[in-house]
This record gives C-alpha cells, structure tokens and sequence, in this order.
C-alpha cells in the first residue's frame, strides 16, 4: 500500500527563534488510522500545520498521497480535510452554510454541497439544527459540525487536532465509532489526542512527539508489547523494613505497607510471593497498576528528556 | 459528495505529471460561494452597513446643498446641490468597499475562520478577487442607495455611462484592494480604523467632493494634485456632469496603476502568508 504521508527533515523555526520541529521523519500509509501523541508544545499542531498549509515550513520535505506539498500544493489540499483544535467557523452564521460554504470553497456547487452537507449533518446529529447559528451549538456539536465541514469535500485523508477535547464520554463514544466507520470506508485518519486510551482504542500506528522530535514511530501493537514490563501493587499485612532480593526487574517500597514489582514477560508473581513470604513478608491484597500507553509515553518522553539533558550537558562539557 | 461532483472540481493530473487543484468550473464555483457569503453578510447587517451612508448623505445634502449651498451659487456653471452629487456618491462607495474588506477579512482572522479558505485548494489570486468582489458589490450597492437618496435633493444627469460604471467600478475594486490589504496587517481592531480615519477620510474630504479645486490658491491648488483621489472623483464628476479639474485619462490612470499595485501587493502578502500563515 502506498503511503499517504511522507516527511523528511521537517524543520520549522518561528519568528523569535523558537524551533518547534527538529527533523522530523514520518511516513503514514494510505488508509491507516494514525496517532501523534505528544505532551503540550511537542510539535504535533506545528506538523499538522504544515500539512494543512496553514503553517510555512522551515525546511524539509511534505509528500502526500505521493505528491510534494510545495509543487503540487493545491492538489494536496483538495484531498485533505481538517478538524482543527480550536473552533473556526463563522459562528453567526447558519450551522448547513458552514458546511456549505467549505464544499464551494473546494469547488463543489451549492447544490451538490448542499446535499452532501444535508448527509454528513444526518450521520453526526445535527440535521435539527442545520438552520439555527453555529453559535447556538452546544461544544460537542460546535466539534461535531467541524467534522462535516471537513467531510463535505469527500477527502481522501482527515487531520483531526483533538478532537474530542471537552467531549462527554457518551459523545466521544459516537464519534470513535463515526471515525471508525470512515476509516473503514478508505479514508486515511490522522489524530492527535490528549487522551491516549482514545490513541489506544482506534488508531493502528503511532508516532510520539517530543520536543520537536520523534522520539517512537511504530505500530501500536508493537509499542504495547513493549508493555511486556507490567507493575504490580503489592499491600503487606504488616510495616515492611525494607526489601529483599526478587526475581524481578525491579521492585521498590512505596510506603511501609505498599510494595511496587516490576515483572518482564516470563517471570511470575509465585516467585515474589515465595521472597517475600520467606522474609515474613505477608501480602494481603494486589492489583495490576495502570501500565499501557500511558506509562509507556511517559517513559518516552521521560527518556527523551533525560537524553536531551545529556546531550546539552555533553556540549557544555 | 458524489464522485461526479468531485471530479468536477478537482483535476487530478494537469498537463504533464504537475497536479492541479481547482477546475476552471471548481474555481468559478469556489469565487460564487465567496461573493455570496459576502453578500449575504453585509446584507443581513444592513442597518449598519447599508443605511447609514444614506442618511449621512441625506445630511450632507439637507446642510451643504439646501442651508449652505444657495450663498455658494453655482461651480462651473452647475448648482451647488448638483455639484455635490458626484462627490457625495463615489464618497461612499470609496468609504464601503474597503470598509467591507477590512471589517469581513479581519473578522475572519479574528474568529479564526480564514482558515476554511487557507486549507482549501481556493488559489491566493482567487480569494483576494473574491474578497474584493464582496467589497465591490457593497460599494456598489450603497453607492446605488446614495444615488436614490440624491434624487430626492437635486436633479441628476449622466453625461458618459460608460465612464459612471467604469470610474465607479475601477474604484470599488481599487479600495476593496485596499481594504484587505489593511485587514492582512491588522493584529487588533484599532488597526482597520486607523486607516479610514486618518488618510481615507482627510484624502476623501480634501479631494474635491465639495469643491473645485480653482477654488484655491494656487499653493493648494498645485498641493491637491498630489491627492490621486480627487483624480478619482472628477473622473466621477465628469461622468455625471461632463465637467472636471482634472482631464479624464488621469482618473483611468490612477486607478489602473493603483489597481495594479494593490493586487500584486496582496498577492505578495498572501503568498508569504504574512499576518496568515505561521
């Protein structure tokens, strides 16, 4: 399969010096359902940006769908459609004219626009409302609206900026699955996300932004296996003094009753449990602690850091 | 979207392996939306865009030509009210069309929704002519209302037709130019007043609406030439009553180089995506 993004050496320096992209590498294959992750700041709006054409690239290559942004730019936009973070519509004006007016903007006449407008407000929930302001929309539908804004034109590829940041549960439920469902229909889904159980739940591959760099760029199943590490919590009976010796990767005493063992794959919990019962060390209850995503990105973007740190420690020496 | 209707507006290879964006049919279809959204804008906000200029006219008229205008006589061998009349028009339709840039241009860099037209395969050239055409049709529109208003106060005459809509037209498009040139630079709402305040207004008003320039000394007389609006008005005025300060190829002239200047200048704007892109 062909890949729907190609990035290479993607630099972008603001006015003011600040670089917000260090030489990014990145390709994405047609069709695919694609996180960027990244803490605040990371680059992931900036590369997104550039791909849109809303921010000029410093430097570096942008191919899409095999075509270069800088040559064929045009053509690129035309197959792109986006959901921005923030909310970017004319909201004084009637929720089916922000649909419509799109599908013009990309060429498509009002009736042909009107149509297609009248089918994507339909499948998000917002048919009711296509004759009221967008102003009078309540956050999730301002969101939802914005979907089928960037739907109207057909894209080949959708760029979603969080979007389903101050989304109820419920709601955010309804647009994984609408999001799913395109994807499946053949449309490439880029999407940058604070919530990475969202990440997790729908997309294939992933990319971790850090500091203008990518830092993890793999399928998402190979980055969970990296998660063949899992930490259990441990709860003594009684005070424990200190640790002994385990057959684990790692363990440490969290408070005087509450121990932390870290097991790779291949090692087993009897094996603790036989240590500790062995030092007099009686464990009451346990339970798995949170490790997915979540403590893997904050491995990474830990790791990251430090090496950063290093590195600008290395220079100065 | 029917595939139908996608390829209509999209050409997918253009010649040699170069892909395009918009169709000619796409890119007609692309301008339309535009003017219509701008369109309907200024007309859904008519009593702050369209009525205004029309009473203040009707104002000038009650004070300059019907109070004032009879101790000044005659101008050129027209009456005073009627001498008005050119000035008074093309006024408006100068102060609408760049009001209209300004205001709907920056208001969409303000709300953020410029960026439905930066992500859309829409060409820089495209958006700046469809801007300017919304500024052109409120110039035109209010400068029809002006006109209507006029009727009213003082008898009017069209001298060459062909100079009323072309001077009319040329003039609209050069200060919707104008206009969005403003808009691109602005950061704060302050900005877009800055310039109709203090130099569209004194240029305006020491332009010849209300005189001629004979009228002056010759220090003023010879300082007004330096003024391209008052070319612009008595191309206007010549339309209407076939008589000028100025000779007529000047007024196509400024406008035709000004014209050309705005356009290349918002076209370099767009393209470096200065106060627009990141």
């Amino acid at each position: 399969m062909s890949n729907a993004v190609e990035i290479y050496e993607l630099e972008k320096t603001y006015e003011g010096g600040t670089r917000a992209l260090k030489g990014i590498e990145l390709s994405i294959a047609e069709g695919d359902f694609f996180a960027l992750l990244g803490p605040n700041g990371a680059g992931k709006s900036t590369t997104i940006g550039i791909l849109c054409s809303l921010v000029n690239k410093t430097h570096g290559t942008v191919r899409v769908f095999g075509h270069d942004l800088d040559r064929d730019r045009a053509w690129v936009k035309s197959q792109i459609g986006v959901v921005p973070q923030e909310f970017n519509f004319n909201q004084f004006e009637p929720v089916e004219e922000v649909v419509i007016n799109q599908g013009g903007f990309y060429g498509m006449t009002r009736k042909a626009a009107k149509k297609r407008a009248h089918e994507l407000l339909k499948q998000l929930g917002l048919y009711d409302k296509r004759e009221g302001m967008a102003r009078a929309l309540s956050g999730g539908m301002k969101r939802r609206l914005m979907i089928a804004r960037a739907l109207v034109h057909s894209p080949r590829m959708l760029i979603l900026d969080e979007p389903t940041a101050g989304v109820d549960i419920e709601l955010r439920r309804g647009m994984w699955d609408f999001l799913t469902q395109i994807n499946k229909q053949g449309t490439t889904i880029i999407l940058t996300t604070h919530y990475l159980e969202e990440a997790e739940a729908l997309c294939r591959n992933i990319a971790i932004i850090n500091e203008g760099r990518i830092v993890e760029h793999s399928s998402m199943r190979n980055l969970l296996a990296k998660l063949s590490q899992e930490t259990f919590v441990l709860y003594a009976r009684e005070p424990v003094e200190s640790l002994p010796e385990m057959p684990v990767v790692g363990s440490r005493l969290i408070d005087d009753e509450t121990i932390e063992v870290d097991l790779t794959r291949g090692q087993e919990l009897t094996g603790v449990f036989d240590v500790l019962r062995g030092h007099g060390i009686v464990i009451e209850r346990m339970k798995n602690k949170t490790n997915r995503l979540e403590e893997l990105f904050l491995r990474l973007v830990q790791d990251d850091d430090e090496a950063t740190a290093n590195e600008q420690t290395g220079d100065r020496a | 979207m029917s595939i139908r209707s996608q390829s209509e507006a999209f050409d997918h290879q253009g010649p040699g392996d170069k892909a395009v964006g918009l169709t000619p049919r796409g890119a007609w279809n692309a301008f339309m939306m535009l003017l219509t959204r701008e369109i309907l804008r200024f007309g859904r906000i008519w009593v702050q865009t369209v009525l205004p200029p029309m009473i203040m006219t009707a104002l000038y008229f009650v004070v300059f030509g019907h109070l004032i205008g009879p101790r000044i006589g005659v101008i050129d061998g027209v009456p005073y009210i009627q001498y008005l009349v050119p000035g008074l028009i093309l006024m408006s339709v100068i102060t609408q069309s760049y009001a209209n840039s300004v205001s709907s241009f920056f208001g969409a860099k303000f709300a953020r929704h410029v960026e439905e037209l930066l992500v859309s395969p829409m060409p820089n050239w495209l958006i700046i002519v469809g801007y300017v055409a919304g500024g052109v049709a409120r110039g035109l529109t209010v400068g029809g209302a002006v006109t209507l208003v006029a009727l009213l106060f003082a008898e009017l005459s069209v001298h060459s037709v062909l100079n009323l809509f072309g001077v009319a037209l040329m003039t609209s498009i050069l200060f919707a130019l104008g206009g969005l040139i403003n808009a691109v630079y602005a950061t704060h709402f302050d900005h877009i007043s800055i310039v109709p305040t203090f130099v569209l207004t004194p240029l305006t008003y020491l332009g010849g609406v209300f005189y001629s320039i004979n009228m002056l000394s010759e220090f003023w007389q010879q300082a007004s030439l330096y003024n391209p609006v008052l070319y612009i008005i008595n191309g206007f005025r010549y339309a209407m009553l076939g008589i000028s300060d100025v000779p007529v190829w000047s007024t196509y002239a400024i406008l035709a180089v000004g014209i050309l200047l705005a356009y290349l200048y918002a076209l370099r704007l767009f393209r470096k995506g200065i106060g627009l892109r990141g």
